[in-house]
């Protein structure tokens, strides 16, 4: 028997799980297989080389091997180990090399002889730019060493930002360097050109000018961008039969209609937390996810962070919520009730009701009428001083009385204005994406171009989609991957990051910006302005050109003011004066129809926090990143109350099918506490098929129960238990406090009377070690976190990951408890009087001065710094994990296996070329980022002075949206970080037993409303 | 456990079995080694070892190539079965030394019979032992940083974490182990060299003993020598097991940082440690019939040392608990909450059916004149002592202050192998110590002669032949 003879009697059941269609394969008989190998028994040596590539041209041959030996495709496919996963990234990235075999044009290799301008090695240069998630705008500045992109930063300047930024856009780099992202244009799966693209799109074009685009349609997602804007209108002119569509699965469609009716447009809410001292979250989740979360955070928090001053305190907001899952607003709530979303409906009737907006009261239970009691009346007491919020998710009625409520409490111009939204539509997105595929359906569509979006996938479950889009004759997608949505179409082109393209964008406040690339697209990919400028019939244009185009339109300047303010704008990261006026609007009655009680189990349908709508599953950090409150990792969960966890007889990991009329999917259950009984959350973003080696067959694809009447909830819901069991990698198996209080709580009543409540008890044991005291004469760094602050948003967590070099490590390694996290964020819950209460807990290095790590080290490899820093030295660590043992906090990280990714090209990019890549077998933890001390001190250094306070910032108090975190120098009485030191709830985390922490907490406050509490 | 001067017998069964002269202990002990047919048995209880010798082999090139991620180990729990078998080795080795040093101090002539292969099992116990802190590093090729020796960085090791102290602990006692077992060999080794008939043998056993001819200044010289190594392994009987519990009591953690480490390590390893000496006793008397030289008074004797230690050490457990309540302290009293009714309370239970409960049997003279009773009993406290460590490393680890942190840990696979394979290798060198060499001394044997019935008339030392 010869050796190919043994290679084609592998058994099929050897091969994996096939990933690809089969079916699609023709099928190869018996006769035929038999035909090749008596072909290859033919040859011997050198000869069979030859005929091997003669057979390989054979269609039999060729789909032999695909019904064979499938493997080699969708191994990619399946759910890979981490070592699997490294290899196959190294794999595809050397496939992307020969996917790039052509002749390179003639190009000259010149060094840098001169450098370019303020380009000095080793020293990152910042660059402002804006990131989009859908209608979300950030402004960020990116760090960007040698040419490349490592770190984003919150742009001060910019409104959404302020300096801070969410995990999402913390992760921005990792998406950039993402080795799955499309590396070329393709053709119906086969590797094409632009030129061919090109080629094709005019043909088709051409014939419509006379048609004026009829059978054109475009398919535009959320974005915010002036020039797409203007760029479209530009298109219908010229097409005027032409169709523009617009979908993205996280639209604002409630809050949109609410607007609609009460106002008669399509305005947007601007918030100004800051000035309000009473807050109602009508299931809304201002602080995380939607437009402006970071900037609401940071307002919402600053009336919220009390403190002592001279014996007073500071005022303290109130924050009332009812809300129908669990969300990061709701864990800072004073008052939180959390009831099935139909519910949260009826009690904004009530509540309108009572504050004396003309809409009828439903039935509602005690505890929701006392609380709308309460609520009302508290809201009269602080009339233009209060705010109510309603959530996207909740219907057009709840925002529609949240309008008139706000108006009718005279909120409207302080707490809250209106602008004209930024992403202003003439239809709903559900009602966009429906004509669509009824004009597929009826054939009025032969050219469907997708700006993005992936709607295969994301769609109304009910439109079907899928079989729709593949009877349009040409369809083209312009993504960021070869998605679900880029499988069916004829030409997939890639779509170049937002940190290679230029564009622009509108921030929650209308602010402008420009999104300026840090990199040249890594893969040639195109921006939705050049695809647009093509059909346009521009082929050449640069979308640097069109941006810059508009602008120099819009702003109506000449030349040289136009330069200039261009400079200013790209520096600056905001074009001036494009904040929207607030608008001065008469709100009617709209149209609210009568409320339908609904009973049985209902289904919520939420964005993840990870994964968003889905499209950043492939993003490692984000994917192992603690979900906030239910702390899983990697996949979604469906979501209950322990007490619809009992009644249904279900414990967390089993696995139930979920089902709302016709439509099903599986999911594992996770037994939340403080989430609502009666209802199951489900989060979005995953169970997706074709995302990438992370992203891919991850979780369930909770979309399939969406549908266009139902986006956000399902009712008439049920479950039922499969008898499978899931493991599900969360981070932290206990949370229970078990009486320890490492979160102190008090009301702000109590810290009114007597600041030192929560640290009274305390005992100083800081003189009793054996060892001498560490002398400081120099700076003395310390942080201190204020829990009061701290929403648990995980933006802290993406910002160390990305800054210090951390590698993920796998689902099933975070399931070991291996997560490599230098700062985690512990959930503990509360039984309260008024509920279960989530209590969030930063916990970086205490950088203790007595550290129980530093004496059990053999070899000294963690030692004490001169300034107070507990340092690493990596390579002096030989791994015994002692110093981790010893860690009363458990601060620190050991690298079991190779975590570092050694291999994947564009993954060492991403890298902080100042800080080590960690080995095998080596200990790590928080460094206090290090590297930026001394960064900083180097510039002080030569400069001949001392660090300013505030000059030097770590990674996580940098992104945090809230300024929760204060970091310092605590020699100087004059910093920020001695200031909240000498506040009277200032704790030391375990203090009692006398490690001393550098990090030390300021103990949360409540301010609950004494009239609920006595109820 | 007092040798009375009179007669033997009143104290129960001899030191040695009745009918005994000078020749015929030589005869009996040296043709184990010398005789030349090799009995089925061994080869098949060698290739049982060698064969899970093997399994530790390839435990350890998976570990190697892999990293320590291959065992169950997380965070909180940095340390395993790699720091638990470590100590239950080590413990297990301690037997030997007292059986040799503290026990020949006190002129406790029943020792004789077994301090030789008590000493033979501590070395290989320390053996054992010594893989594990070198393979439980994150990067074991580095581990000899931990040494203090001259280099180009100009580093030392860091002198207060213990885990050094352990350095110099078990190295000091694998060195003197070791020399206190071969200057014991010494006249034995004479005795096999003259006695053995292949030239190879004779070359190779020559060698070990050194020119022993048996002169008066040999033995004088002897007697000072071994007298002085029985001084210095006396303190590291106690020390040893003392540094050993200092990586627990230097720690912070609830369940480690304690006082009463050191007396109840020490007790502990004693405890175990004849635990074992028993385990292979029992068997080896009765396939190489021994019976007359390890008498059921050796086994009482032992078995009564079990007991006392016992003792020791079920105080030790009952002063944890009982610190925990009395101490107030939220942490200890968690801790021991956690491990009496926590997710390992099975591992808790266990333990004190294993270390408290059943060795009370041992107060029985009907059981401890049970041969088949006094060797299940003793496979229970090696059981039992394994669970003891188990319990500090592991659940001290996984609930410690922060409930946020708290996490389960499971041996895998990998866990298991390697240490399955160091049983095979610790039975490897005892199939292999009990054919190469004699597994009593033939010499001390020979002193104890008068003592027996009928060798009243024999004394003293006769020169070899």
């Amino acid at each position: 028997m010869s050796r190919h003879d043994h290679l084609l009697e592998l058994a099929p059941e050897h091969v994996e799980a096939p990933a690809i269609d089969l079916a699609s394969v023709p099928e190869v008989s018996e006769a035929e297989v038999r035909a090749i190998r008596e072909e290859l028994a033919t040859v011997h040596g050198p000869a069979f080389w030859r005929k091997l590539e003669q057979l390989a041209d054979t269609a039999p041959f060729r789909a032999f091997l695909t019904r064979w030996f499938p493997s080699q495709l969708p191994r990619l496919g399946t759910a890979l180990g981490r070592r699997d996963f490294l290899r196959s990234m190294g794999a595809s990235l050397a496939v992307a090399g020969l996917g790039a075999c052509t002749r390179q044009p003639d190009e000259r290799i010149v060094p840098f002889a001169k450098s370019p301008e303020a380009l000095i090695p080793g020293k990152p240069r910042y660059f402002a730019t804006s990131l989009c998630t859908g209608s979300d705008v950030i402004g960020v500045l990116v760090e960007s060493h040698m040419g490349r992109p490592t770190k984003i930063e919150g742009n001060p300047d910019h409104p959404a930002s302020l300096g801070a930024t969410d995990g999402l856009a913390q992760a921005a780099v990792l998406g950039l360097y993402d080795p799955d992202r499309s590396h070329s244009i393709l053709r119906a799966g086969q590797i094409s050109t632009w030129d061919a693209f090109l080629t094709e799109l005019s043909s088709r074009l051409d014939g419509m000018e006379a048609t004026r685009g009829e059978g054109l349609a475009i398919l535009a997602t959320d974005s915010t961008s002036p020039t797409q804007r203007a760029q479209l209108a530009a298109l219908v002119a010229r097409f005027p039969s032409m169709a523009i569509h617009h979908w993205s699965p996280v639209h604002r469609d409630h809050s949109r209609a609410g607007a609609q009716s009460v106002f008669g447009r399509d305005v947007e809410p601007r918030y100004a937390f800051d000035k309000a001292r009473v807050v109602v979250s009508l299931d809304a989740e201002f602080l995380a996810a939607g437009s402006g979360g970071v900037r609401y955070a940071r307002n919402f928090a600053a009336a919220r962070k009390a403190r002592s001053v001279g014996g007073n305190a500071t005022p303290m907001n109130r924050l009332y919520a009812v809300e129908s899952s669990v969300t990061l607003t709701g864990s800072m709530a004073d008052h939180r009730l959390a009831v099935k979303p139909s519910l949260v409906e009826a009690f904004t009737r009530v509540l309108a009701h009572r504050l004396g907006v003309s809409v009828d009261a439903p039935e509602v239970g005690d505890e929701l009428r006392v609380l709308a009691d309460e609520v009302a009346r508290d809201l009269r007491d602080n009339a233009g001083a209060g705010l109510v919020v309603a959530g996207e998710w909740q219907t057009p009625a709840v925002h529609a009385l949240t309008h008139r409520i706000n108006d009718a409490l005279r909120n409207v111009g302080k707490t809250v204005d209106y602008i004209e939204s930024v992403t202003a539509r003439e239809t709903s997105d559900a009602e966009s994406i429906s004509v669509l595929v009824d004009d597929i359906r009826n054939t009025r569509v032969t050219t469907l171009l997708m700006l993005g979006g992936n709607p295969v996938y994301d769609a109304p479950a009910n439109l079907e989609f899928d079989a729709a889009l593949r009877t349009v004759p040409f369809r083209v997608h312009l993504s960021s991957h070869v998605d679900e949505t880029s499988r069916l179409c004829h030409w997939h082109i890639p779509e170049a990051h937002a940190l290679e393209s230029w564009s622009d964008a509108r921030a929650f406040d209308g602010t402008a910006s420009i999104v300026q690339p840090l990199i040249a697209p890594l893969y040639g990919g195109k921006s939705a302005h050049e695809l647009l400028a093509v059909v346009d019939g521009d082929t050449s244009a640069k979308a640097h050109d069109l941006v810059r185009a508009h602008w120099k339109r819009a702003l109506a300047l000449d030349d040289d003011a136009f330069e200039r303010a261009w400079e200013t704008a790209l520096h600056d990261g905001i074009i001036a004066g494009t904040t929207s006026d607030a608008l001065t609007l008469a709100p009617g009655a709209g149209k609210l129809g009568a409320y339908v009680a609904r009973t049985g189990l209902e289904v919520v349908l939420r964005p993840d926090a990870s994964a968003f709508d889905g499209r950043f599953v492939n993003n490692g950090w984000l994917q192992e990143t603690p979900r906030p409150l239910t702390r899983l990792t990697w996949e979604n969960a469906a979501l209950v109350s322990p007490a619809t966890a009992k009644a249904e007889g279900l414990d967390s990991g089993d696995v139930v099918e979920v089902r709302a009329g016709e439509r099903r999917v599986e999911a594992p259950v996770w037994i939340t506490p403080g989430h609502a009984d009666d209802a199951v959350t489900l989060h979005l973003g995953y169970g997706r098929t074709s995302a990438g080696q992370l992203g891919s067959n991850v979780g369930f694809d909770a979309y399939r129960l969406r549908t266009v009447d139902a986006a956000w909830s399902v009712d008439g819901a049920s479950l039922s238990r499969t008898g499978r069991t899931a493991a599900l990698a969360n981070v932290q198996d206990h949370s229970n406090m078990e009486g320890r209080e490492p979160v102190r709580v008090t009301t702000f009543d109590r810290f009114r009377v007597d600041p030192h409540e929560t640290n009274a008890h305390d005992h100083d044991v800081s003189d009793l070690s054996m060892y001498p005291d560490h002398p400081y004469n120099g700076y003395a760094w310390g942080m201190v976190i204020d829990l009061n602050a701290c929403i648990g948003c995980n933006a802290c967590m993406v910002a160390c990951q990305s800054e210090n070099n951390i590698p993920i490590v796998g689902k099933e390694e975070v399931a070991r408890g291996r997560e490599l996290h230098w700062i985690r964020i512990d959930r503990y819950y509360d039984e309260h009087p008024a509920g279960t209460r989530a209590l969030h807990q930063p916990v970086p290095c205490m950088h203790c001065e007595n550290a129980p790590c530093e004496v059990v080290c053999p070899v000294g490899a963690t030692t004490h710094s001169d300034e107070g820093l507990n340092e690493m030295v990596y390579n002096r660590c030989v791994g015994t994990r002692y110093c981790s043992n010893n860690c009363p906090y458990k601060v620190r990280r050991f690298n079991f296996f190779k975590y570092s990714d050694y291999e994947t090209e564009s993954l060492k990019l991403a890298n902080n070329p100042d800080v080590t890549v960690r080995a095998r077998g080596v200990m790590e933890k928080c460094t206090y980022c290090v590297q930026r001390i001394n960064q900083v001190r180097i510039t002080a250094k030569k400069e001949e002075r001392v660090i300013a306070d505030g000059e030097v910032t770590s990674a996580c108090m940098q992104a945090c949206p809230t300024q929760a975190i204060v970091f310092g120098d605590i020699n100087d009485a004059s910093s920020r970080v001695s200031a909240d030191r000498a506040q009277p709830h200032h704790y030391g985390l375990l203090e009692e037993l006398g490690t001393r922490p550098r990090t030390t907490y300021l103990a949360k406050l409540t301010n609950p409303n004494p009239r609920l509490e006595t109820n | 456990m007092q040798q009375a001067a009179g007669n033997p017998r009143d104290l129960g069964p001899s030191v040695i079995g009745p009918g005994h002269d000078l020749g015929s202990v030589t005869d009996k002990i040296t043709s184990i080694v010398l005789k030349r047919e090799t009995p089925r048995g061994w080869w098949i209880g060698l290739g049982v070892c060698l064969s899970l010798a093997g399994v530790l082999l390839i435990a350890i090139v998976k570990l190697l190539a892999d990293g320590v991620g291959v065992w169950g180990l997380n965070v909180p729990v940095g340390w395993g079965f790699a720091i638990i078998n470590f100590v239950w080795w080590i413990g297990i080795g301690h037997a030997g030394t007292l059986i040799s040093a503290i026990l020949l101090l006190f002129r406790q002539e029943w020792r004789t019979s077994i301090n030789r292969f008590a000493e033979a099992m501590t070395i290989f116990a320390v053996m054992c032992a010594g893989i594990f802190p070198l393979l439980h590093v994150g990067r074991p090729w580095l581990a000899y940083w931990l040494l203090p020796y001259p280099n180009t960085m100009a580093l030392w090791p860091q002198f207060r974490s213990p885990l050094l102290w352990d350095v110099f602990a078990v190295s000091t006692y694998a060195t003197v182990s070791l020399l206190f077992w071969y200057i014991g060999l010494i006249p034995d080794f004479a005795t096999l060299r003259d006695r053995a008939k292949s030239k190879p043998f004779k070359v190779a056993y020559g060698m070990l003993a050194l020119g022993w001819r048996g002169a008066a200044r040999h033995w004088e010289r002897y007697e000072t020598a071994y007298l002085l190594l029985a001084g210095l392994a006396t303190p590291l009987v106690v020390s040893v097991h003392t540094v050993v519990s200092f990586d627990f009591a230097v720690g912070i953690i609830p369940g480690w940082h304690a006082t009463i480490m050191p007396p109840y390590f020490v007790a502990g390893a004693i405890y175990s440690g004849f635990a074992m000496v028993m385990t292979l006793a029992i068997p080896l008397r009765a396939v190489f019939g021994l019976k007359d030289f390890i008498t059921m008074r050796h086994l009482q004797n032992m078995a009564k040392i079990i007991l006392a230690t016992d003792l020791i050490v079920a105080y030790g457990y009952a002063m944890e608990a009982f610190f925990a309540w009395y101490s107030g302290n939220k942490y200890e009293s968690g801790m021991m909450w956690g491990r009496m009714v926590g997710p390992y309370w099975w591992a808790y239970w266990s333990l004190m059916l294993c270390n408290v409960a059943i060795p009370q049997l041992l107060w029985f003279k009907r059981v401890r004149s049970n041969v088949l009773v006094l060797f299940i009993i003793c496979l229970i406290v090696n059981v039992g002592m394994w669970l003891e460590r188990f319990v500090i490393v592991v659940t001290s680890l996984s609930r410690d202050f922060l409930p946020s942190s708290w996490d389960m840990y499971a041996g895998t696979k990998w866990d298991w192998m390697l240490y399955i394979g160091t049983i095979g290798l610790f039975g490897t060198l005892v199939f292999l110590f009990i054919r190469f060499l004699p597994m009593i001394s033939i010499f001390e044997m020979r002193t104890l002669v008068p003592k027996s019935e009928a060798g009243t008339e024999a004394s003293g030392f006769e020169e070899v032949e």
